[in-house]
This record gives structure tokens, C-alpha cells and sequence, in this order.
């Protein structure tokens, strides 16, 4: 495999897209360019950093390094889920909810990749369990926060006839069906598009890098295959797990819309008349 | 020998600032009577176990707690102001559609109207719909909360007769209402409610 290295200082050049981007913002008065200088700089932050923690935790190769990165990715993304919510429960829950979610999904779909396609040695190994972890982690996330934004609104929206149902003797199971049901479409719409546009409108990242790195398309293809079929699977049993966790936690044994649970943006609880 | 008719009995009934003791003999309708804001739906909706509540609540003798909300909620079945659809057509919003279509026709509306969108029906429609949906359960005790709200004096007759029909037959009925005079005219006994407290009316 030969490519071409990159310095530091060669990135100089292309930096000043994002200032160019910036001119704009200033010249249009779109009041963006604290925001753009803030998020690139925090990029540029976290992508070198993680170039030396991955460094790092490849030569030690240790099963309690790699697991303690896992741990930190998982608490980093249940923090952006809670943060990603209108409406949503207690922090507490939620984050407990994304999180669990999460690492239920993830974790199994990572495992089941390493343990039977991959097979490195030894099976955890960082070169391969983390960059997995974190693709499909991030695209877990994505569907999780989507599907629990959904439900929360729906179940706020909703109220008439969820509590028309509840108060007809139906259970909360069936009486939230409409809403969880539109929950987990949304849950699962951004995989579902992403697939179908995958190598027709955009070639994916993860590929291009392994393309650019001196891969050969058709071994950088079968990669990116294994990857989305992870994903999806990720994306939907993760999903899944916090869409039905959250319509449990809406409601409780007795079957009752517990909407006082709901904290809306701004701190406000959703008050029951 | 009253006690042996008592259908349902609520005893230290607590939500929030409401709280209630009365017993409910079974055919017999008692109104509750006060302003908006003084805690008749909460009542109604904490005797159905809608809402977190403390006290003891029992149905011929047996405890609220002792059978499954859904079980519990089909015996004892709040009918709320404004009903909630889930689904577009109006049958479609019917467990048995045969088994309500009685009643809908009963309460003024065409045998037809199942098919109708939900998104089209007046606030009376959906209201006299709502109650045609509770009734087909066949419930031992109605919580009826402000059930012709909105309604003309023509359908609100047809209403209070349909609802009287069910008390021939034993069903038990709890009426709020902030009409005083509907409350003289439908109920057997009278409640007034204020500040969350639940008095005996004898005027």
C-alpha cells in the first residue's frame, strides 16, 4: 500500500476554506463565523488529540485502555442525545435510556463483527474494535435521538387520543402504538436513505479514506458493506431498545400517561391539567 | 339495606388539591356542580386511575388495585370533554363499530357517519361520538365530564335520555356538569365543588 502522507503544515491551505466560509458569514451578516471558528477549531482539538489516543492505544493493545475508550465514546454520545432533545425526560433517564440503548446496540453488532468476520488477534484489538465502535455508536446515536425526539413530541401531541384510548380500557402498549410506530420509522429513516444513496450520491467517508490510504475500491467496497450492514443493524435494534424504553418510562404499571415526566427546552415541565 | 347496593365506593380520594368520599349506589346518578378550576375533571379522571392518587376506590366491593387498570377503566370509564381520535375515519376509532352504531344513531347521527373523516365532525360530533364509544362498553359506572359541553339544547336531551336508559339498567353515573340546572335534572344527588372539596348540596 503506498499514499500520500500529509503534514500538519500542508493543511494550511486547505484551513482557509473554512475562514473563506467565515468572510462570508461576516460579509452577509449571517452572524455564523463564532459559531464556524469555534466548531473548526474544536475539530481540529479533538481530531488530533484522538490521533494520539488511537496512537497510543494501539501500541499498548490492552483490554482495559480499549474498553475505558469505549466507555468514554459511550458517555460522550449519551451527553449529545439528552443534549439533541426538544422535549425529554429527566436527564437521569435519558441519558441512562441513550446510553444503555447505545451499548446494548453497538456493543452487540461490534462484537458479532469482530467475532465472526474480523477475527483479529486479539479479538479486541483497538485497530479494529474502536473505529467499528465508534461508526456504528455514531449512527446508533443518530437513530436514537431522532426516535426519542419523536416519541416525546408525539406523546405531548397525542395526549386526546392516547388518553382516550388509556381511559377505554386499552393498555399503554397499545395505546402509544401510533406514536412509537412513527417513532421507529424516523429511528430508522436516515440509515434507510443513506443506504439507498450510498455509491450512487456520495461515496462514503470511511471508503474515500481507505481509498485514499492506497486500498485497492473492490477490498475498500466489502469493508464499507460490512459496515453499513452493521449500522443498520445498530441503528435498528438500538433504536428499537430506546423507543420502547422510553414509551415505558412515559407511562407506568398502571397504566397512565405520565407526561409530567417530559421536561420541555427551557426547563419547563409539561404541566396535566 | 343500602349499604348493599353501594356500587362504588370512593373513600379519601387524593390528587393534587381535590379530595372526595362519597359512595355511588348502583342506577343512581350524582352531578357535580362547580366553576372551572375547582378540580371536577381531576376527580373524575383520579376515580378512573388516569392519574397518580391516594385513597381507597372499590367497585362491588373489590379494590381499584386489586385488577388491572385496563380491566378497572372498562368497568369504570371516564368520558372526557373532548374525546381523542387515532385514526382518520370515524369507525376506524371504534373497538366494534356494530356494537356503537345503536347508540351513535340514537344521539342524532346517520348511520353513515362511520366513514366520515374524523378532521370533518363539529366539536358536538365528536362529542356525542366520544359518548356513543364509552357507552358501547357497557360500563358499570360512567364518569361523565361536562358530556354536553358542546352541544345544543336538542342534542343535550337526547344525552341526558340516553344516559338515563343506562341507569335503568344499573349502570352507576358520576356527572360533572357547571350547569346547575342540567345537574337538578339528571341527578339524584347534587355536589358542589370548591377549592378541591366535594359538599353536599340540598338547595
Amino acid at each position: 500500500m503506498s499514499y500520500i502522507r500529509l503534514e500538519y503544515s500542508e493543511l494550511a491551505l486547505p484551513a482557509l476554506l473554512v475562514v473563506m466560509s467565515g468572510v462570508c458569514s461576516i460579509a452577509l451578516q449571517l452572524g455564523l463565523e463564532r459559531q464556524l471558528a469555534v466548531a473548526a477549531v474544536r475539530m481540529s482539538v479533538q481530531l488530533i488529540l484522538v490521533g494520539y489516543v488511537l496512537t497510543f492505544l494501539f501500541a499498548v493493545a490492552s483490554p482495559f485502555w480499549t474498553a475505558a475508550a469505549a466507555v468514554v465514546m459511550v458517555a460522550f454520545a449519551g451527553h449529545e442525545i439528552v443534549a439533541r432533545q426538544k422535549r425529554r425526560l429527566e436527564a437521569i433517564w435519558m441519558y441512562g435510556l441513550g446510553a444503555g440503548s447505545m451499548v446494548l446496540a453497538a456493543g452487540t453488532v461490534t462484537s458479532l463483527a469482530l467475532l465472526t468476520q474480523l477475527r483479529p488477534d486479539p479479538w479486541y484489538h483497538p485497530r479494529y474494535s474502536l473505529p467499528l465502535f465508534g461508526m456504528i455508536l455514531g449512527n446508533t446515536m443518530t437513530g436514537i435521538s431522532l426516535g426519542l425526539d419523536v416519541l416525546m413530541t408525539g406523546a405531548v401531541r397525542d395526549r386526546l387520543a392516547v388518553e382516550a384510548r388509556l381511559a377505554l380500557g386499552q393498555t399503554r402498549r397499545q395505546a402509544l402504538l401510533p406514536v412509537t410506530r412513527d417513532a421507529l420509522r424516523n429511528g430508522f429513516m436516515p440509515i434507510i436513505n443513506s443506504m439507498a444513496a450510498t455509491g450512487v450520491v456520495s461515496l462514503p467517508g470511511m471508503m474515500t479514506g481507505q481509498i485514499l490510504a492506497g486500498v485497492e475500491p473492490g477490498d475498500a467496497v466489502k469493508y464499507q458493506l460490512l459496515i453499513m450492514f452493521l449500522i443498520a443493524g445498530g441503528t435498528g435494534l438500538g433504536t428499537l431498545a430506546a423507543v420502547i424504553g422510553g414509551a415505558h418510562l412515559l407511562t407506568d404499571a398502571r397504566h397512565r400517561l405520565r407526561l409530567e415526566r417530559i421536561i420541555s427546552e427551557g426547563g419547563v415541565k409539561e404541566t396535566q391539567s | 339495606m343500602r349499604t348493599q347496593l353501594v356500587m362504588l365506593s370512593v373513600l379519601s380520594l387524593t390528587r393534587l388539591h381535590v379530595a372526595a368520599s362519597f359512595e355511588l349506589l348502583a342506577g343512581e346518578c350524582i352531578a357535580i356542580q362547580g366553576p372551572s378550576g375547582a378540580g371536577k375533571s381531576l376527580l373524575l379522571r383520579a376515580i378512573a386511575d388516569l392519574d397518580p392518587n391516594e385513597g381507597t376506590v372499590t367497585l362491588d366491593g373489590i379494590v381499584r388495585e386489586t385488577m388491572p387498570a385496563p380491566i378497572w377503566r372498562r368497568q369504570v370509564t371516564y368520558v372526557a370533554p373532548e374525546p381523542g381520535w387515532w385514526a382518520d375515519t370515524v369507525q376506524e376509532n371504534f373497538a366494534k363499530w356494530e356494537d356503537a352504531l345503536p347508540l351513535v344513531e340514537q344521539l342524532g347521527l346517520p348511520a353513515g357517519c362511520g366513514a366520515w373523516n374524523v378532521q370533518r365532525l363539529s366539536s358536538g360530533e365528536k362529542q356525542r361520538l366520544g359518548l356513543a364509544r364509552a357507552l358501547a362498553l357497557r360500563s358499570r359506572v360512567l364518569l361523565l365530564d361536562e358530556p354536553t359541553s358542546a352541544l345544543d339544547e336538542k342534542t343535550t336531551c337526547l344525552v341526558e335520555a340516553i344516559v338515563a336508559e343506562c341507569r335503568s339498567t344499573g349502570t352507576g353515573v358520576i356527572w360533572c356538569t357547571h350547569d346547575g340546572l342540567q345537574a337538578r335534572r339528571v341527578a339524584s344527588r347534587v355536589f358542589v365543588m370548591s377549592g378541591g372539596r366535594m359538599e353536599e348540596s340540598f338547595a
